[in-house]
């Protein structure tokens, strides 16, 4: 406790890198993800394969991905963009079937309706597939984000600094002390993502929760 | 004016869904498909805003080729119904019913005047306005739909099967809604049903379709129940035509007959004096509209609601023979009750004499 007392500008600047190294990598990730997603369901001979291929990406080790990404995006090693790209291919992943499944959930007379109305393709899309996919999307943003948030953590081992640099730094000197407020941040920090998507799925969507007030 | 001319549709698998259709379904009038499942009637109606191309054939609007013009500007000046209504379930019932003029590029506030005019128009709360659909009803749920296809006035509107997913009781008052606002609006309808007694109820012109999508017979209701092309027609009309063909002859004047009456919540007595030894008399309340029947006789204290037998129907005078027929025949006194415009008794009629206006309209309707 008096560790972390003496030590709290120092935790709470790797808690902010920390922060911005898990939620940018979902920004991104959402973004390319939500286009394959469309095409894995507007083609649904893609499907398959967009769905394995971007799911075998989550298989890869994170430390593996972390060191080939210099090589593959030509940064230097300690370069923080590692990560970010890193955990956008991660996000992808875990996202892309939820967009496809999200989108193939809207129902087909709603769609249909829709295109007699004179909606066009693009238009339809963005006011009305994805709007109605937005409570699917957000369950997997939330995995997305608390898989992101502990995966981070990893990039002290490759000289990131973010709250896993407490684990190495305590693992280094048998001090327990930054090791547990390292834990208690990460968890904080997983949870505070979780229900700023859970808010902003709510804001969203406003019409799930009048159901049933008939 | 809508103009099918030889349209023929032919999916990738071989299946002909519509084969050869011509016909014309005539301006300000409901023209209904209707046929067995399979006889391309869904088919046909979407190649008329084009969200099936025909294979071959053409259709034109009001002598234009729906070929030639952009498919969707052309959706956006035709109203679309469906069966489960379509509606946005992400948007208020108001924005729901104001996309098109929206989308059309009208100002936000004039939109959404229209949309509000129109939840009215459909006999729906305004309040209802801010509600999501899945906080109606089915029933209203599909007078949002029908709204939503009337907003920015297009003269032409398709409904595919728009009121068969409602229970029938509410199927049967949107029907009723339906025709009374279609005669204030005239709009040129193109109606499609597997439900040959709604067709039978809606249509201006019936085309029964069979499968594989050809044309059995193109006729007004009346035409089409007095006289079927052949035999597939005869059975998919069904039984009783002849009597359903009664709902369409012209109602002549029928020998209105004085009925004794006796006010809801008088004494017994005074209805065994009203009744003058009949075994059945008739009830009205203050209005003087017909409420039901009594039996004098077995009356004790008042006459009151939970005496009355409802099994009569009452028919318009003016009103078709079918209703003044099975007014007759329901009611327990085979007096069959008749009442004016504001809906107070009129007098009664008997079966025999409904029979004998009928024989002197001669067989088959018109």
């Amino acid at each position: 406790m008096t560790w972390f007392l003496d030590h709290v500008p120092q935790v709470w600047s790797l808690l902010v890198t920390h922060a911005v190294l898990a939620a940018l990598p979902l920004l991104l990730g959402l973004l390319v993800a939500v286009p394959l997603g469309w095409l894995a369901r507007r083609y649904p001979r893609l499907y398959p394969p967009v769905v394995a291929v971007t799911g075998l990406l989550y298989t890869i080790p994170s430390l593996a991905l972390f060191i080939l990404m210099p090589l593959v995006i030509g940064t230097g090693i300690l370069d923080p963009r590692n990560v970010v790209v890193a955990l956008t291919l991660y996000t992808v992943a875990l996202l892309v079937r939820t967009v496809a499944d999200g989108l193939a959930a809207v129902p087909d007379h709603v769609l249909q309706a829709a295109t007699a109305m004179g909606i066009g393709p693009l238009r339809r899309f963005l006011a009305v597939e994805l709007p109605l996919a937005v409570p699917v999307i957000a369950s997997g943003l939330r995995v997305a984000a608390v898989s992101n948030v502990s995966i981070v953590s990893v990039a002290a081992l490759i000289g990131v600094p973010q709250l896993g640099s407490l684990f190495t730094d305590g693992f280094a000197r048998a001090f327990l002390d930054p090791i547990v407020v390292g834990i208690v941040a990460s968890v904080l920090l997983a949870a505070a993502f979780d229900l700023a998507i859970l808010a902003g799925s709510r804001a969203l969507t406003p019409w799930v929760r009048a159901r049933g007030a008939r | 004016m809508i103009t099918f001319t030889d349209v023929t549709k032919v999916y990738p698998d071989g299946t002909i869904a519509v084969g050869g259709l011509s016909l014309t379904a005539p301006t300000g009038r409901i023209t209904v498909l209707v046929g067995p499942s399979g006889c391309g009637k869904t088919t046909s109606l979407r190649m008329i805003n084009r969200m099936i191309e025909p294979t071959s054939g053409s259709i034109a609007i009001d002598g234009r080729d729906t070929a030639t013009l952009n498919a969707t500007e052309l959706r956006r000046g035709i109203g679309y119904v469906i069966q489960s209504g379509g509606l946005f379930p992400h948007r208020t019932i108001l924005d729901n019913i104001a996309t098109v003029p929206l989308l059309l590029g009208w100002d936000k506030r004039r939109a959404r005047a229209t949309a509000l005019d129109l939840l009215e128009r459909m006999g729906l709360d305004p309040a209802l306005a801010r509600r999501y659909p899945n906080q109606l009803s089915g029933g209203q749920q599909q007078r949002v739909g029908v709204a939503r296809a009337l907003a920015a006035d297009p003269p032409v509107m398709l409904m595919d099967e728009p009121f068969s997913a409602v229970d029938p009781q509410v199927r049967d008052q949107l029907q009723d809604e339906f025709l009374r606002l279609q005669a204030e609006l005239g709009k040129t309808i193109v109606f499609v049903t597997h439900d040959i007694d709604e067709a039978v109820k809606l249509g201006d012109q019936i085309a029964v379709l069979r499968v594989g999508g050809t044309l059995a017979q193109l006729a007004s209701p009346d035409r089409l129940l007095a006289d079927p092309a052949d035999d597939f027609v005869a059975d998919f009309l069904g039984r009783d035509r002849g009597y359903r063909g009664l709902a369409f002859a012209p109602a002549p004047a029928l020998p209105l007959r004085r009925e004794p009456t006796v006010l809801l919540g008088s004494t017994a007595d005074a209805a065994r004096a009203a009744a003058a030894g009949e075994t059945w008399l008739l009830v009205v309340d203050a209005a003087g509209a017909p409420v039901g029947w009594v039996e004098p006789d077995r009356l004790a204290g008042v006459v009151t609601a939970s005496d009355l037998h409802r099994g009569g129907t009452v028919a318009r005078v003016g009103g078709s023979l079918r209703a003044a027929l099975d007014a007759a025949l329901s009611a327990p006194s085979r007096r069959g009750v008749l009442v004016d415009e504001s809906g107070r008794l009129a007098g009664t009629v008997r079966a025999h004499e409904v029979l004998e206006a009928i024989e002197r309209e001669g067989p088959g309707g018109p």
